[in-house]
């Protein structure tokens, strides 16, 4: 079956798709001049999503239920309205993830950061109130946006109503009651950028990215701020992975949809610099659960790179093969044999906001 | 009644003929001009009902000062201009 993959930017959205001879091929671009931050192709029951971030005119959510071919404008997500006091109250300034729960569930989150429930494909949306109003939130703050924000949402595959919450930066919080109640899940996360005395701290700890093993949603990998961590259910517990080379520092993180222990990972230069690491572009696989790491590199630049990984930026397939990748400088490669090499599709294409594939 | 034109690269996005409205504020313009095209309200306006960062409104060719609260007043023959802001491109 020939791959589909969605790669929105901060001019549009594009299809990729394989042709018989598996060469992909890019399409016409749809909502040209308009930034894409995120996707979701595939629902199971033949609506996707697309959200925009309109420069003047704010975040919108469109849906098309013929794969792309057409769209229409759905409900945005947006905090209810505080008081009769125009300086109070947040609104959605970026819709940062979209994600299927079970049935026809959605869930989005949001910077500032609020989790929305619709239970009817995106005609209307729920606040989910319980996680913004825990007092831990009072203590949330800005990473790489002014105000925090929700950019992973893990659904359990076996309970949809069991969803683990990542926050840039703000921890990661657990409900296994559908979004009634919370519990804190960044135990054993440590923070570099914090008095050493609050490192540990739950609610202080920036996850860029956090991915539960589809088949075994029990680990989960994140990609935090300043470091590697995985978790297993069994110990409760984040276990960071020390001594990683060129550096444990990234945005984006894929997991195998079926093997827990292999994972990729774009490693780059902290903290402000945010560049590869001697401008060589690489990205590190571990299929052995984080004790060693390939370091891959054939097919990507390893001169001049200034290319950065955005979190929602690397995919891989049901097949567990094949890993799209798209940069802040516009250029998208594939791997089509588990990053052990790269292939170029573009080097045109604007900032690359979030790369996902569709239905195979 | 007033008058109400938008900016066209507004119609990129969604319906938006220039309008009358006899609202007295921009508040009560904006309520009025939504009513019978909801999906407008949120271009213009944030969740919390204020003018988007992005957005400015010139009502008789002066741009308004209450961005929050909409209290700016609004003749009978007032022309009144929805624009994007320089700024968020």
């Amino acid at each position: 079956m020939n791959k589909t993959c969605w790669i929105g930017t901060r001019k549009g959205l594009i299809k990729l798709k394989q042709d018989a001879d598996n060469h992909w091929q890019l399409s016409a671009p749809q909502f040209v001049g308009d930034p894409v931050t995120q996707i979701l192709p595939d629902t199971g029951n033949g609506t996707m999503y697309v959200a925009l971030n309109l420069g003047h005119f704010g975040p919108k959510l469109h849906r098309s239920s013929d794969q792309g071919l057409t769209w229409q404008e759905c409900s945005s997500p947006s905090f209810p309205k505080q008081s009769d006091n125009p300086d109070e109250g947040q609104s959605v300034e970026l819709i940062w993830t979209i994600e299927k729960g079970a049935g026809d569930d959605l869930w989005t989150g949001t910077v500032p950061a609020g989790l929305f429930r619709s239970r009817d494909k995106g005609d209307s949306w729920e606040f989910i109130d319980s996680l913004s109003s825990l007092p831990a939130s009072s203590e949330w703050f800005g990473g790489g946006f002014d105000e925090p924000g929700i950019h992973s949402i893990c659904i359990d595959p076996r309970d949809g109503d069991c969803l683990t919450v990542a926050i840039s930066c703000g921890g990661a919080w657990r409900s296994t009651d559908g979004g009634i109640s919370w519990q804190e899940k960044a135990n054993g996360m440590r923070a570099e950028y914090v008095p050493p005395e609050q490192a540990f701290d739950h609610n202080i700890q920036d996850p860029h990215r956090v991915i539960a093993c589809p088949a075994d949603p029990d680990r989960m990998w994140s990609q935090h701020h300043n470091g590697i961590f995985k978790y297993d259910e069994s110990d409760g517990l984040w276990v960071e992975i020390k001594n990683v080379v060129p550096s444990a520092f990234g945005f984006a993180l894929a997991v195998h949809p079926k093997e827990k222990d292999t994972a990729w990972f774009v490693p780059a230069v902290k903290d402000e610099c945010r560049i590869p690491v001697d401008n060589k572009l690489v990205v590190l696989r571990t299929r052995d659960g984080g004790k060693s790491f390939d370091i891959l590199s054939e097919g990507l630049p390893q001169e001049h790179s200034y290319d950065l990984i955005y979190r929602h930026c690397l995919d891989i397939a049901a097949d567990g093969d094949t890993l799209m990748m798209g940069s802040t400088s516009g250029n998208l490669w594939v791997s089509e044999n588990g990053g052990d090499h790269w292939n170029c599709l573009s080097n045109n294409l604007a900032d690359i906001y979030c790369v996902k594939f569709g239905h195979d | 009644m007033a008058s109400v034109e938008f900016t066209p690269n507004l119609s990129r996005h969604i319906e938006c003929e220039t309008l009358s409205s006899n609202g007295a504020n921009l508040r009560e313009l904006i309520d009025e001009i939504c009513c019978d095209n909801p999906q407008l309200k949120p271009y213009i306006l944030d969740d919390q009902d204020r003018l988007r960062k992005h957005v400015t409104v010139f009502i008789d060719g002066v741009q308004v000062q209450d961005r929050k609260g909409l209290n700016d007043l609004i003749n009978m023959e007032s022309s009144v201009y929805i624009a994007q802001a320089l700024s968020g491109g």
